[in-house]
């Protein structure tokens, strides 16, 4: 009989993140598929009262908590010794976590404290036969795999955005606190602070319903022979700004800012998608100035509608790959997009 | 304050990103079609780690760098002769599967083992370093369980950024969410970095350090450990490559006016 331990850490200010809930939804429906299993859940913050109880409907028969200004701070000393005091209450055989930066750097290491195994970047996961299947990509989102494994425990971690969130109810929900007792060693890394972006100089927003994707084709010359990149710089930010978009790049656009070329300053290599980037996930694509096949498209694998502009109308980024291809100039498209955005 | 580091790198290779990937049902498992015929490359993300050791160790005099690597050893020879002519290191060899359909858990405990092995090894000293994923299983795992089995609690991964304090003191940027970094402080030695792109450019071909190098690379491929991965516990139901194939529909001839109204339309949808 398997129990299912669902591993979630509050955010700031108390509350789930989406991220929580979609592992949620998963184990929920494990737990569903999975006769006799018993589902819990372990919470780790400052306080987890209120994430408890905002998802006290659920299926979940008991709830596990560490808390303490320890545990605020996403630290991998501090987070897996509290996921393995967790575990270890809860007596699980299968953890399912969300694959946010402070699970995924921590559920590995926990999985091999517990002399199991974890499995990462998890997009499905399923019930055949009385068997837990998960799927995952490899090859960086090139092709998709589907496995089993007699281990346990099995640590899963959940892709954000690969799932519906639950809609699990709010409630009271009894948490049982587990003491977690750091050493001295456990602390030797404090988290100081994060660094970002100005609010309005912030090009990735992973909420957002639209990515847009710039090409190397922005900074290449144009039909009267010289480059306008200061006219690209304003089109693309202005229209990040009207339509609240996230911005995802080309690497061969990011490298040459790297390589100290006054290209669009604002991209780094945060936003590079593709093979050695990010594979965002949104409901809306729109790619400009974009060139190349497989394995350039990757990046936008996971993106459910797709729309191009592009002046070669044989583009193997968007042919096959987008569901309209607008053979235009970018430049010319996007002055317009920008002006109607404004004017709505 | 400078200390002199000891900096083990992992890294493997991955076919080049540029060839077309095909699975294949192998006796064994999952395998790519002509796996051994592909054209390799030093995994991006571990490269990246590598020429960070190697700037690491070039400012913090004393230091040294080493690149434990596990793969097919002829693979593994191929690829070396490029990125030894990149930066000083010693390469420490395992000759075994770098297929992307290996588990992580055992490939990680042959590389603890072939660091713990290292002679003089120093953990006051240690900092080992790698891609935070690789191209090839894009796990995101390996790391940490090498970190958990050489006993390292201070990890970090995603990592853009290592600054060495005056205090001897680590401060580290790591990638989190919505394109912000994560800055920690960590007292020092011996801690896991995870790298992903850093700040350095790929340094150019040095036939001089490449010569010095090979010195101890051919050497160390020669008496590369065979080191079996048998995937205990793991199995896979399949590996496909994606059939989706969309109908682009295709615009021709309309002005940017009525192109924009029609992307306006979609984006408010």
């Amino acid at each position: 009989m398997e129990t299912i331990l669902v591993l979630a850490h509050t955010e700031n200010d108390g509350s789930l993140a989406k991220s929580a809930r979609e592992a949620m939804h998963s184990a929920a429906a494990l737990h569903q598929s999975l006769a006799g299993s018993q589902l819990v859940v372990g919470l780790i913050g400052d306080h987890v009262q209120a994430a408890a109880n905002s998802i006290a409907a659920s299926p979940a028969t008991k709830y596990f908590g560490v808390t303490g200004t320890d545990f605020t701070q996403a630290r991998y000393a501090s987070d897996a010794a509290a996921a393995e005091s967790i575990f270890k209450a809860a007596q699980a055989t299968i953890v399912v976590a969300p694959a946010t930066s402070r699970w995924a750097r921590v559920l590995p290491g926990v999985a091999q404290r517990l002399g199991g195994r974890a499995d990462t970047h998890v997009t499905g996961v399923a019930v055949t036969d009385g068997k837990i299947s998960v799927s995952r990509w490899y090859y960086r989102q090139r092709m998709e795999g589907a496995l089993t494994r007699t281990q346990r425990p099995w640590l899963i971690g959940i892709d954000p955005g690969s799932q519906p969130a639950c809609a699990c109810g709010a409630g009271t929900a009894a948490v049982e606190m587990v003491a977690v007792a750091l050493p001295d060693t456990a602390r030797r890394t404090t988290v100081t602070g994060l660094r970002e972006p100005k609010a309005d100089a912030q090009t990735i927003r992973p909420d957002a319903q639209l990515l847009f994707v710039t090409g190397a084709g922005w900074t290449k010359k144009q039909a009267d022979g010289q480059t306008h990149v200061p006219e690209a710089e304003k089109l693309i930010l202005g229209f990040l700004k009207a339509a609240r978009a996230s911005l995802g790049s080309s690497k061969s656009l990011v490298d040459l800012g790297g390589e100290g070329q006054a290209v669009l300053p604002f991209l780094s290599h945060l936003n590079q998608i593709g093979q050695t980037g990010a594979t965002p996930r949104h409901a809306k694509g729109l790619s400009t100035c974009c060139h190349g096949e497989e394995p350039h498209t990757v990046g936008w694998r996971f993106i459910n509608e797709r729309r191009a502009i592009s002046l070669d109308p044989n583009c193997g980024w968007a042919r096959g790959k987008a569901d309209v291809l607008y053979v235009a100039d970018a430049f010319a498209v996007v002055t317009k997009v920008n002006e109607l955005l404004a004017a709505a | 304050m400078t200390t002199a580091y000891q900096i083990v790198v992992c890294g493997s290779i991955v076919p080049d990103p540029l060839q077309t990937l095909e699975p294949v049902a192998a006796p064994t498992g999952p395998a790519l079609k002509n796996e051994m015929m592909l054209p390799a490359v030093l995994d991006p993300w571990a490269g990246h780690a590598l020429f960070e050791a190697a700037n690491l160790a070039k400012n913090n005099p004393g230091s040294k760098v080493w690149l434990v690597a596990l793969g097919p050893k002829a693979k593994l020879q191929q690829v070396m002769m490029t990125v030894a002519q990149k930066v000083p290191f010693e390469l420490v060899a395992l000759d075994g599967s770098a297929s992307g359909f290996t588990d992580a858990t055992e490939t990680a405990t042959a590389l603890a083992e072939a660091i713990a092995a290292i002679p003089g090894l120093d953990k006051s000293k240690l900092l080992v370093f790698g891609g935070w994923e690789s191209a090839s299983r894009g796990a995101g795992a390996t790391m940490q369980i090498v970190g958990e089995r050489l006993g390292i609690v201070d990890q970090f991964q995603g990592v853009d950024q290592l600054t060495v304090n005056a205090d001897g003191s680590l401060e580290i940027l790591e990638r989190i969410e919505g394109g912000k970094h994560q800055v920690s402080r960590c007292a020092g030695a011996p801690a896991l970095l995870g790298w992903a792109t850093g700040n350095l450019p790929e340094p150019k071909n040095n036939p001089q350090v490449g010569m010095v190098n090979m010195r101890t690379v051919m050497p160390a491929l020669q008496k590369a450990k065979p080191t079996k991965l048998a995937g205990e516990g793991l199995s896979f139901a399949g590996v496909a490559l994606p059939k989706q194939l969309r109908e682009t529909k295709i615009v021709k001839d309309q002005s940017p006016d009525a192109i924009a109204q029609e992307i306006v339309a979609w984006i408010k949808k």
